[in-house]
């Protein structure tokens, strides 16, 4: 069962999220991010050239051409790769765990998966962000040591920085989940 | 809890059976790790799997039956599958079924609700996971997981239920080792059920590796007693050898060479990784100073860097002439005190004169001390760089001799400044107590102290010139010995055989696991592939480092700039085990 809805992140961008539900205890979420736009590659391209233009009519060395193209070939690969992310994707299945995918814009895809024994709680947390208390959704981690303290906390959807009302959907269903894992957990 | 069943890929188009694994009942999760062909005989089974436990310490049992079908069910089959449950007894029972040809796959996991076998029984929900055997037991998870000691029987899976997992088929490696073409009395499917796949070439390296280890131990167990021997004993020799940073290099590589031919068997998967580490690192290193050899050949260059060795030594002789003669006039507008000026710089500039007459002396043999040097890059690149960083030092021997003369003459004039600084005010310093004290002084006592508060104050101006400048010097010799030891310690220390084996093996070096969702049809098992997750470069070479020479620097950049300012002696690059000065 496959459901898309369209949000805006903390900036005013669009978002797009996809729900799938596979069975009462696998749901997958996958946030994809505004694509890279053509006026801000142009614009930085436009700035890199121009510069190197100007070093060039100072020192007269046709390198300092080549090497911009150079600089801004591998530059724009380096983004590509390394930073610019797709999409991003929640996967939590009831008893196993959740999966964390984000995929960036050159196709590799980076996942984190947490076990489900190791998961105390999803939560809504608010965080002073810049100028702005932006909300985000993250897990909370189980303390080996002390029962009711927490280890770590993992924010979630990091890089897409959706508005409360997504988080609230997906706030919703994790819960749904996971009570059933604290039921059967709880159960002899 | 949902009932996970971890069930090998390289078993789904086998035939119909039974199911061999282990059960987890705190995870709730059953680890397949064969199936058990049609016709077997029920006792040979239970034979076959006591023997098992036995050798792998697994409590591996029958979990269930296996059913790859036709598209019409064959009713029989059915009802003889069923009955297969009341013969091998496990709570639950497993009932996977495919329909040959499709991807619809059906579970039943039933449990007996009372004790009797005619009790009604009730069914758990099933999730399949499949997992690639070979790569998850070859695979090694980061951080390991602590489990606890095998035990008799069954080990209890205190540890994440994915570590059990990972566990559970590592150890059942005795379960792998019959293929189909033995002729055993149970019919297996599992990963290496097409037969055991080795390299020839492997194993030679393994029955060679016996003879050429003995010989090799032997051979540097002779060097290192030769290099022990009472010859190299006495005080000066030691002194210059623990001064060399070759001969700490060299002392590292035997110790490492030592370590990787030892007769002793690796302790565990850290230990033969660090073994293996190792090993490619001084056969690199052995290859890249093979490469700078034939390259130094090639056009003759010894003789070049010989003949350009001298007269660069005599140029930096000639700039710091330059440069003192610049520092006894009036160096940036400055007006230095003339007397002290004088003997300062005619004192540099004898020390000066010195060392050209020994570099002059040293000419003739240089050319022939380089060449022996050079073969010795044939021990290894990292050899080679010492030796450069060790004839660094040896020809700024001089700029390091001005340095300490500068530097104690200005921690002198510093003490004695803020000692009769001290005096002036009218206060001491108590060694009793280790502080600051008022103190009456007598009339004559408080009338020399402030003069030579006076002669001090208006001497230190020329001093601290000539100390800024030479430790300026300094440090731009100690920066470049710094440089090259950076290089030697990365290579030293570079875990390349992890890495390579995380570029071309990436499975066996795991941080976690992944899952995928594979097709899900309404009312039908969930369905999810289980990848292994590689662990991320920066991570292998953070694990696999190999312990380097430990050439840091020993001081914070707050605790450097107090001693600058103070005139002590500063060391920043100190090889371990080296005395203060």
């Amino acid at each position: 069962m496959e459901d898309e809805r369209s949000f805006s992140d903390i900036c005013g961008g669009r978002l797009a999220l996809h729900r799938r539900y596979y069975s009462p205890s696998c749901l997958e979420f996958c946030l994809s991010c505004p694509r890279i736009s053509l006026r801000s590659l142009t614009a930085v391209t436009c700035t890199v050239w121009l510069a190197a233009y100007g070093l060039f009519t100072l020192c007269e060395n046709s390198m300092i051409l080549s090497a911009a193209i150079f600089i801004t070939l591998l530059g724009l690969l380096g983004y590509l790769h390394f930073v610019k992310i797709d999409h991003e994707t929640l996967l939590i299945i009831d008893s196993l765990g959740i999966q964390m995918t984000s995929s960036y814009a050159s196709g590799k895809e980076s996942t984190t998966f947490i076990e489900m024994g190791k998961v105390k709680d999803v939560i809504i947390n608010e965080a002073i962000y810049m100028q702005k208390v932006i909300y985000y959704l993250c897990i909370l981690l189980k303390d080996p040591v002390e029962p009711h303290g927490i280890s770590q906390v993992v924010p979630i959807f990091q890089s897409a920085k959706p508005r409360l009302d997504c988080l609230i959907e997906v706030y919703r269903s994790c819960q749904e989940i996971l009570a059933h894992q604290k039921a059967a957990s709880t159960s002899p | 809890m949902v009932l996970k069943a971890f069930f090998p890929t390289c078993c789904a188009s086998a035939d119909s059976g039974l199911l061999v694994g282990r059960w987890v009942p705190e995870q709730s999760s059953a680890v397949v790790l064969a199936v058990v062909h049609f016709p077997f005989i029920p006792v040979q089974v239970k034979e076959l799997l006591a023997q098992v436990q036995q050798a792998s310490q697994v409590g591996v049992a029958v979990l269930g039956t296996w059913c790859h079908r036709r598209q019409e069910p064959e009713e029989s089959l059915g009802h003889f599958l069923e009955g297969l449950g009341t013969l091998f007894s496990h709570e639950p029972w497993l009932q996977l079924c495919r329909e040959r040809g499709s991807k619809s796959w059906n579970c039943k996991a039933t449990r007996r609700q009372g004790p009797t076998p005619l009790a009604p029984a009730c069914e758990d929900q099933v999730m399949l996971i499949f997992y690639d055997q070979r790569k998850v037991l070859l695979s090694r998870l980061h951080p390991p997981a602590a489990l606890p000691e095998r035990q008799a029987g069954d080990a209890t899976a205190s540890a994440g239920g994915l570590a059990a997992v990972f566990d559970t088929v590592a150890r059942s490696e005795v379960l792998f080792q019959s293929d189909r073409f033995d002729e055993g009395p149970v019919r297996l499917t599992h990963w290496q059920s097409e037969g055991v796949e080795a390299s020839i070439l492997v194993e030679l390296a393994k029955r060679a590796a016996g003879p050429v280890c003995l010989l090799l131990a032997c051979l540097l167990s002779l060097v290192s007693a030769a290099s022990a021997c009472r010859v190299f004993r006495p005080w000066p020799l030691s002194f210059i050898w623990s001064k060399l940073s070759t001969c700490e290099q060299l002392r590292h590589r035997l110790d490492q060479l030592t370590l990787v031919v030892s007769a002793h068997r690796a302790e565990g998967p850290a230990q033969l990784m660090r073994k293996a580490n190792t090993l490619v690192s001084v056969l690199l290193d052995m290859a890249l100073g093979l490469l700078l050899l034939s390259w130094l050949h090639r056009k003759d260059r010894f003789a070049h860097l010989a003949e350009a060795l001298v007269p660069v030594a005599d140029r930096v002789a000639e700039e710091l002439q330059h440069l003192l003669q610049w520092l006894m006039g009036a160096p940036a507008g400055l007006k230095m005190n003339r007397a002290l000026d004088q003997v300062l710089g005619r004192f540099f500039l004898y020390h000066i004169h010195l060392w050209i007459s020994y570099i002059h002396l040293m000419s003739p043999f240089i050319e022939h001390i380089l060449w022996h040097l050079g073969l010795s890059a044939c021990l290894g690149l990292t050899v080679a760089l010492s030796i450069l960083s060790d004839i660094i030092s040896l020809l700024t021997f001089h700029i390091y001799c001005f340095y300490v003369y500068g530097a104690r003459l200005y921690c002198l004039k510093i003490h004695g400044l803020s000692s009769l600084w001290r005096l002036f005010r009218g206060k001491k310093w108590n060694v009793l107590r280790q502080r600051v004290d008022s103190c009456s002084y007598d009339l004559d006592q408080l009338f020399i102290g402030t003069l030579l508060f006076t002669i001090l104050i208006f001497l230190l101006p020329t001093t601290a010139l000539y100390y800024l400048v030479f430790t300026l010097l300094r440090l731009l010799v100690v920066t470049v010995q710094g440089l090259v030891h950076l290089l030697v310690d990365l290579i030293n220390s570079l875990p390349l055989y992890s890495l390579g084996l995380r570029l071309c093996r990436p499975y066996r070096l795991a941080a976690g696991v992944k899952f995928r969702v594979l097709e899900h049809e309404a009312g039908r098992p969930l369905r999810l592939l289980m990848q292994i997750n590689p662990l991320p470069f920066s991570h292998v070479v953070r694990t696999y480092r190999l312990p380097s020479c430990g050439c840091h620097p020993k001081h914070s950049w707050g605790s450097l700039c107090r001693k600058l300012f103070f005139g002590e002696l500063i060391y920043p690059w100190r090889q371990r085990g080296d005395k203060q000065d």
